[in-house]
């Protein structure tokens, strides 16, 4: 089963290298990552898709949680939400194939948004069947292009993937059991 | 007041009670050489080679339960860096790593020495950070020490460019870290703890896996009433070993691959495991299907990311494994446990793992047991990887709490030597034996000069076998004694020690070896005795890889030669 990963990860540089970086070492499959701002500054929020089937997502989950820069971290697969994608394809149209494509494109309620001689670029939005779907249809005209951002997901109603409540980070550590020599002055 | 960043790194290195840094200068690192002698509190040790620098590190932090240093200029000081970093990561030890970084205008243009050590270190290290400002760098040291060594300690580089140790910033040590993102778990769940208390109350031979976290968060007392209070026997994994009396009528010793018999059978019969502050380490499970058939388990460790990873445990507890053994304790019944005890006494008495065989030969167990003896068990052990580790890990009883110091979860050859001048550093004035093979010693020994130019008093004890002996042994096992590219035309070692200024003594038969051992221990200073062990003796008992706990061998004392 596909699950849906979304993480709270401090904005900082290489934050993705890290969050990629595990995947790779631990041999996670990843079918896709979409990260971008959040809602405050300073953090951004990533959507990743899982193949539960061949990786342990309960070890995902766990292995981001203890990145550094990561807040947060749930599997929302079995939440009720709002799952979306973006694609834009370009596809190639002669005058005699234009206005069939256009037809495919209302009934997708996708958008041209760019109109050449012998091409159009199409916007789309939806879930990855949607989006899977219009891309079949329209390999017949010929894909010169195609682009899609993953899938990026949110809770509905009051739940959601959130910065958790200040928490102070505790300044010293709890005591340590090995021998610590006695400590000096430090006189700098 | 301004200071240059490399002031503003010794004054942070201060402020956290930095005694010691382990390093080797370069190009890029010269402005902090530079500041260096402002700093006589903080002492710094010059190592051969960057590895010793980590691994001399990685030593003092076992045995200080402080953060370990250790710096290294850019490019090639700091990739020699990662072996000790990438051991100190698998074995969760407290350690910063410094490295030099070119300045700001040449990184990303391959310039001379440039290499992207942050990169390279992203898997192994806990965090790290390239420090592009001078005003970054006292939040930056402060934030590194708390990271290494909070939750489940590990490695922390920071990577400072040239011109950021130059660059003039205001000095002001923050009082307070904010990592939104970091907030270990110390008190365990009640709820869970409750759980773990009512399987342990109702169990009938239940078994304590002792792992390495009950050393790292010092909960000694805590494990000694547990075993005690419920009679349960301890088994420990390699770096557990110390983290309870190996005397004590309840310690069976080290379990797994090269664990007692009796230690193996015990997790095999057991109705209940009781692992702690562990990870089940393939080396520890041996065939994870058939690891612990009869028994539930419970497994408290500080990292949630280690529950159920390896092994599908009943009751997992996260947290600090004293805190979790505090709260525990007190709901824990009395109990006299005659039959599980007698049946694992008669276990221990069916197979004595620790039998040594007479012969005048050198023994390499009995030079460990003779370690012992000598030492009364008052010494700081520390291994290289191979044979000789597992010889040192079975035969000398580790009663004093953490006195064994080992390259578990990378098993580094080379680290013995280096390391124990860390535990030496960090223990002056008490007694740190170095084990070594003959092949480990061999990777590291230039830090030999290290050891007289600091007149640290290690006690280097070579297990020389002439061969890369474990490879041997599997080569012996396995490969039908076909000795591909194990044998070792060694050195004169006692001339090697000779070399350095340091004397050397040769055994070759057991009579000499009490003597030696003797010898090495009332001379004030470092002393080299290089053992002529019997070359193909095996390390029995052993569970072959892919085998379970109990398809173990018990080896064969008289060996069939061709
Ligand atoms: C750096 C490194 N390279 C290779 C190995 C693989 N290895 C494990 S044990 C061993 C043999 C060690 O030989 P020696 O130091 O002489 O110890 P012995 O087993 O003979 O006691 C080797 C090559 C390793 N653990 N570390
Ligand atoms: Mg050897």
């Amino acid at each position: 089963m596909k699950h849906t990963i979304v993480a709270l990860v401090e904005d900082r540089p290489g934050v993705l290298n890290r969050v990629s970086s595990l995947f790779r070492r631990r041999g996670f499959n990843i079918e896709s990552i979409a990260v971008g701002h959040s809602e405050t500054p300073g953090f951004s929020r990533m959507t990743m898709m899982v193949d539960g089937d061949t990786t342990d997502v309960d070890q995902v989950t766990k292995q981001l949680y203890k990145l550094i820069d990561v807040l947060k971290v749930s599997d929302i697969t079995r939440e009720d939400i709002v799952a979306r994608e973006l694609a834009l394809i370009k596809v190639r149209a002669t005058a005699a194939t234009r206005s069939e494509i256009i037809q495919i494109v209302d009934i997708f309620r996708a958008n041209i948004v760019d109109v050449a001689p012998d091409s159009l670029i199409i916007e789309v939005t939806g879930d990855e069947d949607k989006l899977d779907s219009l891309v079949r249809l329209l390999k017949g005209f010929g894909i010169k292009e195609l682009a899609r951002t993953g899938r990026i997901a949110m809770s509905r109603g009051q739940a959601g993937v959130l910065i958790p409540e200040e928490r102070p980070t505790p300044s010293a550590p709890p005591p340590r059991g090995r021998k610590l020599p006695q400590s000096r002055e430090v006189t700098p | 007041m301004k200071l240059s960043g490399a002031n503003i790194l010794c004054q942070s290195l201060l402020k956290e009670g930095v005694e010691v840094i382990f390093g080797f200068p370069g190009g890029v690192v010269l402005p902090f050489y530079d500041a260096l002698p402002q700093y006589p509190q903080l002492r710094h040790i010059l190592v051969r080679h960057e590895q010793g620098a980590a691994h001399a590190a990685d030593g003092y932090a076992r045995v200080t339960g402080k953060v370990g240093v250790c710096l290294a200029t850019s490019g090639p000081g700091a990739a020699n860096l990662v072996t000790g970093i990438a051991n100190a990561y698998m074995d969760s030890v407290p350690l910063l790593a410094i490295t030099g970084q070119v300045a700001r205008p040449f990184i990303g243009k391959d310039a001379f020495q440039e290499t992207d050590i942050t990169g390279i270190t992203l898997p192994i290290t806990k965090q790290n950070y390239l420090v592009l400002r001078a005003q970054d760098i006292a939040q930056v040291v402060k934030e590194a020490f708390h990271i290494a060594l909070t939750g489940r300690p590990g490695p922390v580089l920071l990577d400072i460019p040239r011109d950021v140790f130059l660059e003039e910033a205001e000095f002001n040590y923050p009082e307070k870290i904010n990592l939104p993102g970091y907030k270990p778990t110390y008190q365990g769940h009640p709820t869970q703890i409750k759980k773990a208390a009512k399987l342990i109350n109702e169990a009938q031979r239940p078994v304590i896996l002792a792992g390495h976290g009950i050393i790292l968060s010092g909960a000694y007392d805590e494990l000694k009433e547990l075993a005690e209070k419920a009679q349960i026997p301890v088994v420990f994994t390699l770096l557990g070993l110390s983290s309870f009396p190996g005397q004590h009528y309840l310690s069976l010793g080290m379990l797994g691959m090269h664990g007692l018999a009796y230690a193996n059978l015990a997790v095999c019969e057991a109705d209940l495991l009781i692992a702690i502050g562990m990870r089940f380490d393939d080396r520890v499970t041996g065939r994870v299907a058939d690891f612990a058939p009869k028994a539930q388990i419970i497994h408290m460790d500080i990292d949630p990311a280690e529950i159920g990873k390896n092994v599908r445990v009943q009751v997992p507890i996260v947290g600090d494994i004293k805190h979790i053994l505090k709260d525990l304790n007190p709901q824990i019944e009395r109990r006299v446990r005659r039959e599980w005890l007698r049946q694992v006494d008669q276990w221990r008495h069916e197979h004595p793992s620790l039998a040594i065989r007479e012969t005048d030969q050198v023994l390499p167990q009995y030079v460990v047991k003779s370690i012992h003896q000598v030492t009364g068990g008052n010494a700081t052990i520390v291994t290289g990887v191979g044979q000789h580790q597992m010889w040192a890990a079975q035969h000398y009883i580790y009663d004093k709490p953490n006195s064994l110091v080992s390259s578990g979860g990378l098993g580094t050859m080379g680290f013995e030597l280096p390391a124990a001048i860390g535990a030496q550093v960090g223990l002056p004035g008490e007694t740190v034996w170095a084990i070594c093979g003959d092949g480990g010693f061999q990777m590291t020994l230039q830090e030999l000069a290290t050891v007289v130019q600091e007149n640290l008093p290690v006690k280097l004890a070579i297990m020389n076998n002439g061969y890369l002996g474990m490879v041997r042994q599997w080569q012996e096992l396995f490969y039908n004694r076909r000795y591909v590219a194990t044998p070792l035309a060694g050195p004169d070692f006692v001339k090697i020690a000779e070399a350095y200024g340091i004397p050397g003594r040769r055994v070759t038969s057991k009579a000499q070896v009490i003597p030696a051992i003797q010898e090495a221990q009332s001379h004030p200073g470092p002393m080299l005795i290089d053992f002529q062990i019997e070359p193909e003796e095996n390390v029995f008992p052993m569970v072959p890889m892919g085998a379970a706990l109990h398809e173990q061998l018990q080896g064969q004392p008289q060996k069939v030669k061709k």
